[in-house]
């Protein structure tokens, strides 16, 4: 049992509770339930979209690969990062001008209500469960790791939290918990980024002198290795890092909390510059790892091995840079930076069930306020046990493809017919419908029969599909399926639709008779 | 809106306008930023003895520096925008939804 981190932890715990309790009592409407009432700064909501895209996976995940291959785990970092300019050129204000909770309000806006509804539903909960689990499943082994609690304890603490934040707190709530856990991962990674700085006289190049020497590979950490030595798989994984950031529910949501276009763009430029300064951090804790972690065989168990895997460099990094306490800080912090992420997927999706599938599809509208809260509190319940559930069956399995290719889903399932609905006058019901679903299709059947899942997880000899990342040709497919059976459709109602088109983009561009803040 | 609000803010001439500089900044933005990245990606992909040689001497490489600057060039991409929208697209925005307001 680690006392400091439980302590830490606990701390975190109590006091984003109270956070909780100061959000109940502002989550009155539905408005403030999905949105926060749509009050949040540019500022604010920029720190919590750095805190969603700064999770656990990234903290641990692309250090430990910057500590095993160098250069190559810079190459993950970019990929997510280079996505947010281009959110912000082509997404970000339209997003904001023309919806009001969730990315379907914004794809059904000129099309019939109740497939688009279903099918945005279908892909927001696909992206959200499993993103969920794998979260789940790496949350557990981490704190039964750090904290020294079982798996089955660790699943079910990081549920009950998630639930109570949400279901109390709403989405108020839920950014405030992301923002004080990025204020906290940033600057922990800023103090062990200083100090590994300091341990090399401030010298970057007597840092990196000093990995080569030491690290088994040598030299060749400093370049790009076999990561990404295949053109097409390169090209694949940057398309899915760059566009599956943009078709992400919890993230799409952030757009719809802020006042207005202003402060949606503002915040796009205030979570680059964080998510940037977070990546540049953790070149010096990845390669600063090496020689400060690599070396030191307390940190190894009998065979050489790190102790508790791969994942754990950066904690044992907080040790060797700042002792004890500062390990603990640093546990708490992780643990902290799954609940954020875990808790904003699980808004996300309850949003679809109560707002797209109860409010819009089922009721057409006609539910009420309060009745349309009590949905969306029992969605994130049921959403809970689910992950929970999940979590608990997928324990022993890996799931480490998971994570990964959320994004690869999310950037063929969501990201073209969301771009799509925004800048095609041409794309109908049935062409938005069929995209969707081809998407979400062929990015599956890709993956599964990837190496990643096919050979690895299925133990096959060879895969049927040779790249490891789908998101090329799932993504093209769903532009065609989109592009295809929109041109094609020859209906009244895609005359109509196509009519409609017009209006949208007068208010997409000029803001005029968009969803304001709800004043309270 | 009416289909004649519909058809007089799209002949408005600083509704046209707006349209033109935004589409303008957006896209030679969106552009700018792919060939930034995709560039560094067939680079690592094709050559990467060419981000693999040493900077100045050292063991640093031309691939850290590059890798430095698509971060810093990202995120300077985001701050052009941004100033160009606040003082250059707002402005007109604000002016196209008084007129239209009307």
């Amino acid at each position: 049992m680690n006392w400091t981190a439980i302590s830490m932890f606990l701390l975190f715990v109590v006091f984003t509770l109270g956070i909780t309790r100061w959000a109940a009592q502002r989550t009155r409407s539905a408005s403030d339930f999905y949105t926060a009432g749509g009050g949040l700064t540019g500022f604010q909501n920029g720190l919590a979209i750095a805190g969603d895209m700064i999770s656990a996976a990234s903290f641990l995940g692309i250090s430990a690969m910057m500590f095993l291959n160098g250069y190559d785990g810079l190459l993950y970092a970019l990929g997510v990062l280079a996505g947010w300019p281009i959110i912000l050129f082509l997404i970000a204000e339209r997003l904001r001008n023309l919806g009001k909770y969730t990315f379907a309000d914004v794809v059904s806006y000129r099309l019939d209500q109740t497939p688009v509804r279903l099918t945005s539903a279908l892909g927001t909960l696909t992206v959200a469960l499993m993103y969920l689990v794998a979260q789940m499943v790496g949350a557990g082994k981490l704190i039964e790791l750090l904290f020294g609690i079982s798996y089955l304890y660790a699943v079910m603490l990081v549920g009950v939290l998630m639930v109570f934040y949400v279901t109390f707190g709403g989405m108020l709530a839920t950014t405030w918990v992301q923002i004080i856990k990025a204020v906290l991962l940033l600057s922990g990674t800023s103090f062990m980024a200083f100090m590994v700085l300091k341990h090399f006289g401030f010298s970057t190049e007597a840092m990196f002198s000093a990995a080569t020497e030491v690290h088994a590979k040598g030299t060749a950490i400093m370049a790009p290795g076999g990561l990404l030595s295949n053109p097409i798989d390169a090209i694949s994984l940057g398309l899915g890092m760059m566009f599956g950031t943009a078709g992400l529910p919890h993230i799409l949501m952030r757009f719809f909390t802020v006042s207005d276009a202003k402060q949606a763009r503002k915040s796009v430029f205030y979570a680059t510059g964080f998510i940037g300064y977070f990546y540049l951090l953790l070149i010096m804790v990845g390669f600063g790892a090496i020689v400060m972690v690599g070396t030191d065989a307390s940190y190894r168990d009998v065979n050489g091995a790190i102790i508790g895997g791969g994942n754990m460099i950066a904690v044992h990094l907080a040790q060797a840079v700042g002792g004890n306490l500062f390990l603990g800080f640093i546990s708490a912090v992780a643990f902290a930076t799954i609940l954020a992420v875990v808790a904003g997927l699980a808004l996300s999706g309850a949003s679809a069930v109560s707002h797209d599938l109860y409010a819009c599809v089922i009721r057409k509208g006609q539910a009420t306020e309060k009745q349309e809260m009590r949905v969306s509190r029992i969605a994130t319940l049921a959403i809970g046990v689910l992950a929970i559930i999940l979590g608990l069956m997928f324990e022993s399995q890996n799931i480490a493809f998971l994570s990964g290719l959320v994004l690869a889903i999310a950037a063929s399932v969501n990201f073209p017919v969301l771009f799509l609905s925004m800048y095609w006058k041409g794309l109908t019901t049935r062409g938005a419908v069929i995209g969707s679903m081809s998407g979400l299709v062929s990015a599956i059947v890709l993956l599964v029969l990837s190496p990643a899942v096919w050979v690895n997880v299925l133990h096959n000899e060879t895969a049927l599909f040779p790249y490891s990342n789908p998101a090329l040709f799932s993504m093209s497919l769903a532009f065609l399926g989109a592009w295809v059976f929109s041109v094609t459709d020859t209906s009244e109602r895609a005359a109509q639709e196509r009519g409609r088109y017009l209006a949208q983009f007068i208010r997409s561009m000029t803001g005029i008779g968009a969803a304001g803040a709800s004043k309270h | 809106m009416t289909p004649e609000d519909i058809d007089s803010i799209c002949k408005h001439p600083d509704f046209k306008q707006l349209v033109r500089r935004k589409q303008r900044l957006n896209w030679s933005l969106t552009l700018a930023m792919l060939v930034i990245y995709y560039g560094f990606v067939l680079l690592v992909a094709f050559s990467p003895s060419t981000l693999g040689q040493s900077l100045s001497g050292g063991v640093t490489t031309v691939g850290m520096l590059v890798g430095v600057l698509v971060v810093l060039v990202s995120f300077g991409l985001t701050g052009i925008y941004v100033y160009r929208a606040n003082n250059v697209l707002d402005p007109l925005n604000d002016k196209v939804r008084q007129e239209c307001a009307k």
